[in-house]
């Protein structure tokens, strides 16, 4: 297993146009790092620059500290798991792990050892003897998994590997993932436009935009302090909503009354005309059930409710707000770029499940203005980022992948490489 | 729901009356056919006929329906051997899959009839280099297959060779032209899935025990290299060669199964001179074309070049015969009414469909070659078709009957 490291790394097409550009990135031994975006933002050509399917116009792939550039894709020991598994009906589920062993004709007590360690971890051993035709859904990909391992990659590569399963399996096949990342310990780098999947799987995810790096950071930090209104816009669901806003003295004036900042956001969004603020929907309330103790932290304003929906066990208020035109296209824009119809200047804000608020009414919220990030409309950029805090999150999100990287070793379920070390090298990084 | 289908697809329209609200595996077996010549599918598959045509259709994702559907659609329009697809269902109630409909292609079989029985000499070799062919033609076109393996080809006998045909899309990308690392990868998938299907086989005691499954995948590789070489190098040699040196290339090329496109030819002040061709992507057609031109038969390449020499010898015979020089294009038509279709009519009832009609043309043309050699005198065609009849065409399985002529047989 090994880390991946890309050091300005630029794919220029015949036409000149750079799907990626002058991204740099490293990868940890044993980390899980997604990377996610709208169409065209260069995540999928990434991946195909680390396998070897794409040549690199410039900038060095150093794959386990050896440069890879002019590699070929076999030469590079990596696995791209699913991609077009396909399962042998004669041959048992041993053998349809083993087989890639086979084809490099390695020593059977060798292929009996590397099976039954992935079978293992894979929860297969039951399911050995049988054919692949008495397999569920979820343990067919499971033995396309059981390939992967006993290759004894430097890392998996996944591109959109659940884009084409139903829901259920969706989900079903996202936990195993997770789960056999963490066992394994080993480098995985996975595409995704999906930003769910991207917050529920990664140790970090790399946010693309046009072929260049927005942030890298924990899920936490990217979703608590995005660097800019793209990454904000993109992570988070429903998303953050963007309201227009002005300064006066610490106060922002906005479409649900003002908001107050304290004195460290007061002086960074200074000397704007014209601000954007961000706030999400779970930082508001139906103001009537907020606690006495919480009410002083926030704001209180009143709006009409176009439309609720209730979910049992969550509920959300649809409140149309005014946005000057400039504002109003700079959101379609966004939106548009997002793929996402969400983002219009329309909040959808967060209630309790148990809120009376009623459609057509009137009501009255309460703000939590503790949270809220403020961005600077022309550049995008996110002008009350605490980029101290967001480290702390990042760092928070690394230990507890070392801890359960070892949590699993002391389990005996981490696969060892030949040099025995790998999942150690893994829990270290 | 939603159909679309390619023009022209008047003859898929009888298709829109089947059950598309209902799951493929729900479908009333009466309305499905079953059909050997298939490889492994990771999807759910199924044949039906309409019209006396077969039709395969695929349960998948609706964003690799529509790509496949144009990808397949774009292929046949280059002529690049693949299936023809008609037409993919989308907005199937209940969130349910797309359907991707292909032509299904007659006369084909599959890897796991070919190499489970061997039969003359399609030998495993003969095999793997009719897919490396393919494989090189795609890559030439820019096709990147992403899942090249025997499941997704097909196998066609042409005048006693094979051609193969891409079957499955679904994961090939269209480039402008292919990097080093896209061919490597696809030949290396390649390789690494004919060696497992090969070995499925061997577990399922179906394989010739002379057949190793890692030496013939490893050969893939090998192959692919240095039909690559041969199709794409540049030769550098002396302008007084140029000519023979030329048309040694175009030989060796056609020999290949390529046809030229483009011939560069750079010479430097030193006297020597740079070779590129340019190699046709699509399948050489040139006697299918004037084949057809001539009797309207659609037959494949090399089954066309074996049967325009036949109506050559034929007009030559006419000619010869009345002493006055026969139009060509009256020639075929009395070939296509005195030589090819009384052959093809007195093909008996229970062997029709086991080849195609070029073909057992094709066989009996070899079969009067072989008995007038061991005659020692040209016995004719009416006599070797009946001893073809009656001793060679047996031996070519029930089970490779073709589908339409089983649905035809049945109505």
């Amino acid at each position: 297993m090994a880390s991946i490291e890309m050091r300005n790394i630029v794919k220029q097409y015949g036409d000149g146009f750079p799907a990626v550009n002058d991204v740099s990135l490293d990868i940890a031994d044993g980390e899980f790092m997604i990377l996610v975006g709208p169409s065209g933002c260069g995540k999928s050509t990434l991946l195909r620059m680390i396998v070897g399917l794409e040549d690199i116009t410039s900038g060095d792939m150093v794959i386990g500290g050896k440069r890879v550039n002019d590699l070929a894709p076999r030469d590079r020991n990596l696995s791209m798991v699913f991609q077009n598994y396909a399962l042998y009906p004669h041959m048992s589920v041993y053998e349809n792990i083993a087989f890639p062993l086979r084809l490099s004709k390695t020593p059977d007590d060798e292929v009996r050892r590397r099976v039954t360690e992935a079978a293992d971890v894979l929860e297969l051993n039951e399911h050995l003897d049988r054919k692949p035709a008495n397999l569920s859904g979820g343990q067919r990909q499971r033995v396309a998994m059981g390939r992967a391992i006993v290759r004894q990659a430097e890392a998996f590569l996944f591109d959109e590997p659940l884009s084409n399963l139903d829901a259920k399996l969706r989900g079903q096949m996202r936990t195993e993932i997770s789960r056999l990342q963490r066992r394994l310990g080993i480098t995985t780098v996975y595409v995704t436009h999906d930003q769910t999947e991207a917050m529920t799987l990664g140790d970090r995810v790399c946010v693309l935009r046009k072929g260049k790096i927005q942030q890298v950071a924990s899920p936490r930090e990217l979703y608590e302090q995005p660097v800019n209104l793209f990454v904000a816009g993109f992570i988070g669901s429903p998303p953050m909503n963007f309201l227009p806003a002005t300064l006066e003295g610490n106060r922002l004036q906005t479409p649900f009354g003002p908001i107050e900042l304290d004195e460290r956001r007061a002086a960074a969004v200074q000397g704007r005309d014209l601000l954007l603020v961000g706030i999400r929907p779970e930082y508001f309330e139906d103001a009537s059930l907020v606690d006495e103790a919480k009410r002083p932290l926030g704001s209180v304003f009143r709006a009409r409710v176009d439309v609720t929906e209730w979910l049992g066990d969550s509920q959300y208020a649809y409140i149309p707000y005014d946005a000057p035109d400039a504002i109003r296209d700079q959101l379609r824009d966004l939106s548009r770029e997002l793929d996402s119809e969400a983002l219009r200047t329309q909040a959808i804000v967060s209630i309790d499940a148990t809120s009376r608020i009623r459609e057509g009414r009137e009501a009255e919220f309460w703000l939590d203005s503790r949270k809220v990030h403020v961005f600077d409309p022309q550049s995008g950029e996110n002008l009350t980022r605490d980029a101290e805090a967001g480290a702390r999150l990042t760092q928070l999100a690394n230990e507890d992948r070392v801890e359960q990287v070892q949590e699993a070793q002391s389990q005996g379920h981490t696969i060892s490489d030949d040099s025995g070390t790998g999942a150690h090298r893994a829990g270290a990084a | 729901m939603r159909y679309l289908f390619r023009p022209p697809a008047t003859d898929g329209a009888g298709l829109l009356s089947l059950p598309w609200h209902l799951p493929l595996e729900q479908w009333d077996p009466e309305l499905l056919l079953e059909v050997p010549q298939r490889g492994i599918s990771r999807h759910v598959v199924r044949f039906t006929a309409q019209d006396g045509h077969v039709y395969a259709l695929k349960e998948i994702s609706e964003p690799l329906a529509r790509h496949e559907y144009a990808l397949l659609g774009q292929f046949e329009e280059e002529g690049l051997p693949s299936v023809s697809v008609l037409g993919i269902c989308v907005d199937r109630p209940g969130g349910q899959d797309a359907v991707l409909v292909t032509r299904y292609l007659e006369y084909s079989m599959s890897y796991r009839y070919l190499f489970s029985r061997p039969y003359g000499d399609h030998s495993a070799d003969q095999l793997l280099d009719t897919m490396v062919v393919l494989l090189v033609r795609l890559h030439l076109a820019g096709v990147f297959w992403g899942d090249c393996s025997l499941s997704n080809t097909l196998f066609r006998l042409d005048a006693g060779a094979f051609t193969a045909y891409l079957v499955d899309a679904e994961t090939s990308e269209r480039h402008l032209e292919l990097s080093p690392g896209q061919r490597h990868y696809d030949v290396d998938l390649a390789r690494e899935r004919v060696g497992a299907e090969l070995l499925d086989l061997q577990f399922g005691e179906l394989l010739p025990v002379d057949v190793d499954p890692i030496e013939v995948a490893d050969s893939l590789p090998v192959r692919y290299a240095a039909l690559w070489h041969e199709v794409t190098r540049e030769e550098v040699f002396a302008l007084d060669e140029q000519r023979q040196r030329v048309a040694e290339r175009l030989q060796r090329l056609n020999d290949l199964g390529f046809d030229v496109g483009e011939i560069e030819l750079v010479t430097d002040p030193q006297g020597g001179a740079r070779l590129r061709v340019e190699t046709r992507v699509a399948e050489p057609g040139q006697n299918r074309r004037e084949l057809f031109r001539l009797t309207g038969l659609e037959v494949q390449e090399r089954q066309a070049r074996r049967l325009l020499n036949d109506l050559r010898a034929y007009r030559a015979t006419v000619e010869q015969k009345i002493g006055t020089p026969v139009p060509e294009t009256v020639a075929g038509y009395r070939w296509l009414a005195e030589a090819y279709h009384p052959v093809v009519e007195a093909i008996p009832p229970d062997l029709v469909g086991r080849l195609a009609p070029a073909e057992v043309f094709h066989e009996i043309l070899e079969h009067r070659w072989f008995l007038s050699e061991r005659a020692g005198h040209d016995v004719g065609t009416t006599r070797a078709a009946r001893s073809y009849f009656d001793t060679v065409l047996p031996r070519t399985p029930k089970e490779l009957t073709t589908p339409s002529v089983i649905v035809g047989g049945r109505d």
